[in-house]
This record gives structure tokens, sequence and C-alpha cells, in this order.
């Protein structure tokens, strides 16, 4: 793990947890819309705040591709789970919700998973030649 | 009734996007390391190549067949059971399909964090 793929796990956090604050901060100011006038909910991306928010879950959906390209989804899943954390954060400081006694215990848990798969390796070392991160390195000398 | 139709479309949601979380790290893994690839051959092939894999065009289908499911469930029933149940079963079912499918190596280590995280998330959204 180099400080490269370590910005690339707080990247996905990031974008995820301020994509979906954002998402939600819009379709807040939007209002609620009922399922027989979902066509209203396309005018939802003229909504700047909405708009924001898809451009980050974009960025969020290119990191996550990025690291599943060299750490394992049992590794990625979790060490990128922090970003619950913040989202709950941002929900405090920018949506005005409250932060419960459980909610803090449910930051703590998380906190601890991301804890424990971080100590580990990210990556599952195939003995096969069929694991392709070697053989796409390979290619590329080649 | 309802009851079993929000847990048919939680089931759904867990589901779906374990396809397609699986799916996606299959055929990432098949594209390479998109970081060296890229110093080599330049952004626009490594694109190219991910946009042009099988595994990581069904895994972006699952991922929206996942997100229908969910919008469903959220028609069915609340935001706070919908979705903190089907993001923390996500976590274990990736666990169990990762180990199945894309033979990572889940010790003790990723279980306790994947259980972990689970547990965490259904607090968070208590």
């Amino acid at each position: 793990m180099t400080f490269r793929k370590y910005l690339v796990l707080a990247g996905i956090m990031v974008f995820a947890a301020v994509g979906d604050s954002l998402l939600s901060h819009g379709m807040r100011q939007i209002g609620s819309i009922s399922l027989a006038e979902w066509r209203s909910a396309m005018f939802a991306i003229f909504n700047p705040s909405v708009a924001l928010g898809i451009l980050f879950l974009i960025a969020f959906f290119v990191t996550y591709t990025m690291a599943l390209s060299w750490a394992d989804l049992t590794y990625v899943l979790p060490a990128t789970s922090l970003g619950y954390v913040l989202l709950a954060f941002l929900a405090k400081f920018f949506l005005h919700e409250q932060i419960t006694t459980t909610r803090w215990l449910g930051i703590l848990l998380i906190s601890l998973g991301v804890g424990f798969v971080t100590q580990g390796p990210a990556l599952t070392e195939h003995p096969k030649p069929s694991c392709l991160p070697e053989t796409a390195e390979t290619q590329v000398k080649s | 009734m309802k009851h079993a139709y929000t847990w048919g479309a939680i089931l759904a949601v867990v589901l779906a996007s374990t396809t397609g979380d699986v799916l996606l790290s299959r055929g990432m893994k098949q594209v390479g390391d998109v970081s060296k690839l890229g110093r080599h051959k330049g952004i626009l092939v490594v694109v190219g190549t991910t946009l042009r894999n099988p595994n990581f065009l069904l895994g972006v289908l699952a991922m929206a067949l996942a997100f229908y499911s969910l919008l469903f469930a959220l028609s069915w029933a609340d935001v706070s059971l919908v979705g903190p149940a089907s993001a923390s079963l996500t976590f274990v079912a990736n666990a169990i399909a990762a180990k199945l499918f894309l033979h990572e190596r889940v010790d003790h280590r990723r279980w306790m964090a994947a259980l972990l995280v689970a547990g965490g998330v259904v607090l968070l959204a208590a």
C-alpha cells in the first residue's frame, strides 16, 4: 500500500459522503416527489446541489473502480466504511441532524472494523499465473 | 403481506449489489492495476479496456438493478429500516461472495471487520 493508494481510499469515502449529503440537501429543497409524477424527478438534476452531488458520485465510482483494480473487495469495502462516519458528521453540521448515543456507538463499531481490516494485506496473492494484476504487468513490460 | 414485499425487496437489493460488487471486482482484477497501466499506456487506453470488460459492464448493470430494487423497497417501507438492513446485510454477503467466487482470503480479521461494520451501520441508522 502506497500513499497514493491510501489517497484513493480516502477519495472513495469523501466523494461518497459529500455526494450523498449534496443529493439529500438538494432533494429537500425540491420537496417530495410522488411516484405518479416521477417525470418531475428528471428536473431534479437542474438543482445545483443535486447536479454537484451527481458529479461527486461519479468521482466516487471512478475511485472505487480504481481501488478494486489493486485491492480485494473484502478490503476495500470495510476500509472505506469510514465514509458512513463522515456522512454522519456532514449530516450533523450541514444538514443539522442529531447524532444520538446509538449513532456514536455505531461510529465506534465501524472505526474498530476499519482498524481490523487495514492491518492486514490489501490483496490476496494467487499463486496461479491467471492472477491478472501480474499478467497485466508483464504485458506492460514486454 | 407488505412485510414480505419489503424483505423481498431488501433481499433483491442485497443480492443485486453483491453481484455488482463481485463482478466489478473481478472485472477490475482482469483489467489490472489501473494506476500502473495508466502510466505505461495512457489513461484513455485504460478507460477503453475497462469499458470493454464484460464483467465490468455486467457489474454496472447489477448495480443499476440494485438501485431500482432499493427504490421499490423504499416505496414500501421506511428508509430507516431499508437503508441499514440492506447496507449491513450487503457487507456480510460480500464477505461470503468474495470468498466463494473471487477466492479472496477472508481471514478472521476480515470477518470481524465485515461484522463490526455491518453492526455499526445498523446502529448509525437506528
